[in-house]
């Protein structure tokens, strides 16, 4: 997504989009136990045990076989730290033998996802040829896939054989009328099928294939594009609706568009929802299932722990030098896990971590939320100069955890060349941008706009950097509560959210 | 009789294994069709596969060099409405 996260190429289909890391056993609790136990080590959908486990993707599967509308196809973009877009595409045996070079070399690795670009199920052939051997060669490590759904009902039954037991669908409406608004065609049964008809055949399939799934007990998860004027209102209706059917999680995400991404929305000067519009729907969504809360982000080939992108370590040149021996791997990978979960029973926390309960704060009456915007490039951590950032992340951090609510873009006012003659103005644009929020994280700042930032009322904070964005957040928002939060008036933040 | 891909091409991937006559090939800077090679999927399938798929409007062309996917046919969206549209879009 997302060239995006599963499926998508505009939009990042890792969605990120809230957080709340210690609320993840009472989240899962309403879970059937043997699909609370499948999800209890998978990083993408566990809230806890993304600290403690790792995914990698691999992009084995370009073609598409419908049109979104905010989905920019074009493979060799050049803007490729988007969120969601994959570098390398590479072949089924490729892409097998990456998985097992960082199996090898991760034990924390134990998932595996086919995603974007493309449709993995307009891919068969590579997908389920990837899938086949990695499940021969590494039976340890789970699968899943997000597909777009079209082709999904015909493939349940290889899924299932290959022991995928996580897909994610993207379904975006119930509605072909508001479905015709967002996919312009479908390719079906060898034809192009247009607007109203082809939405309707889309539609039909996602249901159908959401369905057989849950029917041969495989989770699914499905995301949703907000998109205000189209199916903005919608929503909840899908959210019901899915969660009647037996998906387990259901994901709520911005839609983002740029003119400068290329896609139709972007073009036409569709816009996103405010931050405010996606927190009230995710809040209406949650009434009705359980919304996936700590999801970031995460370019769809992304390795690691979430947030620690390795990627760099495994070109295909590397591994190719690589000697794996994944058996002995395979041992050593066992014992690590186990000790990992030891340590999870023992309630002991990763090393580098900082605590993410938030059991001490709940006795006390619910102290007020805070908006702080972060430098990050989209990797989990705050590695970005506050000069350097061309967009701030923002989040709303409250004794529930950690929600992310959007982000502003900005002008770099220091682009590294002495020569910024503006700096005055940008550095003052920016610091409108940021309205409304408290704290700014970021790796590095200068003093000058250091001594601005505070007169404006906002506390910078560089104490973080390279932190996985979420622990740094609570642990700012742990230590304001020490020394007390101060008075804040609610237009303020109520601007900052609009 | 052959149909051909055109710069506007984005390298989608989409077209390529659709072809029944494997006539279609990743090259650089953008996919090609193989003259030689490519049937128009006559006896094959009722609409050309790659024209089927393409995302890209004037990507690719027929045998007299019309687009398959001229201007609007792919967004829906008539040329002459496309003002219309983008403002009623941005009034979202
Ligand atoms: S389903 Fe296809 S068109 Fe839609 S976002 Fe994914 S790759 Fe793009
Ligand atoms: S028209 Fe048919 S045979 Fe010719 S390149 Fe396209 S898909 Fe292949
Ligand atoms: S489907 Fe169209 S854009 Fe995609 S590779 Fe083929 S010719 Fe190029």
């Amino acid at each position: 997504m997302e060239k995006k996260n599963p499926e998508y190429r505009g939009q990042a289909t890792g969605g990120c989009v809230k957080s709340a890391c210690g609320g993840s056993q009472a989240q899962l609790s309403h879970l059937p136990e043997e699909i609370h136990k499948k999800v209890h080590n998978h990083p993408c959908y566990s809230e806890e045990a993304h600290h403690y486990y790792a995914r990698m993707h691999v992009a084995v599967a370009p073609a598409c076989n419908i049109q979104c509308h905010y989905c920019n196809r074009k493979y060799d973009c050049s803007n490729e730290s988007r969120p969601g877009v994959v570098s390398e595409l590479l072949t089924p045996q490729q892409a097998v033998k990456k998985v097992l070079a960082v199996a090898s070399r991760i034990p924390q690795m134990t998932v595996v996802g086919i995603a974007g670009p493309g449709d993995p199920l307009a891919n068969p052939e590579r997908t389920f040829a990837t899938f086949r051997e990695i499940s021969k060669k590494a039976p340890d490590i789970k699968l899943c896939v997000s597909t777009n759904g079209l082709n999904l009902p015909e493939h349940v039954d290889e899924l299932v054989k290959c022991n995928v037991d996580h897909v994610t669908i993207t379904i975006n409406c119930l509605d072909p009328d508001i479905g015709e608004k967002i996919y312009p065609w479908v390719f079906w049964k060898n034809r192009r099928v247009r607007g109203r008809k082809g939405a309707a055949i889309l539609i039909r399939q996602q249901q159908k294939g959401l369905q057989m799934l849950v029917d041969k007990g495989i989770l699914v998860k499905v995301n949703s594009v907000m998109i205000p004027g189209v199916n903005a209102h919608h929503l909840q209706e899908v959210s019901k609706v899915v969660k009647q059917k037996g998906a387990f999680l259901h994901n709520v995400m911005p839609l983002i568009s740029e003119s400068g991404h290329g896609t139709f929305y972007g073009v036409m000067g569709q816009r996103g929802p405010t931050a405010r519009e996606l927190r009230e729907l995710q809040d209406a969504c949650e009434g009705n299932m359980n919304m996936m809360r700590h999801c970031r982000q995460c370019r769809a080939d992304a390795i690691g722990l979430l947030g620690e992108d390795r990627n760099a370590e495994f070109t295909m040149e590397n591994i190719e030098a690589m000697d794996i021996d994944y058996d002995t791997a395979m041992t050593k990978r066992l014992e690590i896990q186990k000790s990992i979960e030891a340590g999870r029973k023992a309630g002991v926390k990763r090393s580098n971590g900082v605590s993410v309960s938030f059991a001490s704060f709940q006795q006390n009456a619910a102290p007020r939320s805070v908006i702080m915007a972060v430098a990050s490039s989209g990797k989990g951590v705050i590695d970005q100069h506050f000069g350097h950032a061309g967009k701030f992340l923002l989040y709303e951090v409250s004794d529930r955890g950690v929600r992310f609510a959007g982000y502003r873009e900005v002008e770099q006012y220091c682009d590294g060349n002495e020569t910024c003659g503006e700096t005055e103005d940008r550095l003052q644009r920016t610091i409108r941008a940021l309205h409304g929020c408290e704290v700014v994280l970021c790796s590095r700042i200068g003093i000058e706009p250091w001594t601005r930032l505070e007169e404006a009322g906002i506390r910078p904070d560089g104490e973080h950097a390279m932190e996985p964005v979420e622990e740094a957040l609570i642990a700012v928002y742990q230590e304001m509560l020490k020394t007390g939060l101060p008075e804040k008036s609610v237009p303020a933040e109520q601007q900052a959210l609009a | 009789m052959a149909y051909t891909i055109v710069e506007s091409c984005v390298n989608c991937w989409a077209c390529e294994p659709l072809c029944p006559s494997a006539a279609i090939i990743a090259a650089d800077p953008h996919f090609i069709i193989d003259a030689g090679k490519c049937t128009e999927c006559e006896g094959d399938y009722a609409e050309p596969q790659c024209g089927s798929i393409c995302p890209i409007e004037g990507a690719i062309l027929n045998s007299l060099g019309e687009a398959i996917n001229p201007p609007g046919s792919l967004t829906g969206i008539a040329p002459c409405r496309l003002a219309e549209t983008k403002a009623e879009i941005q009034a979202r």
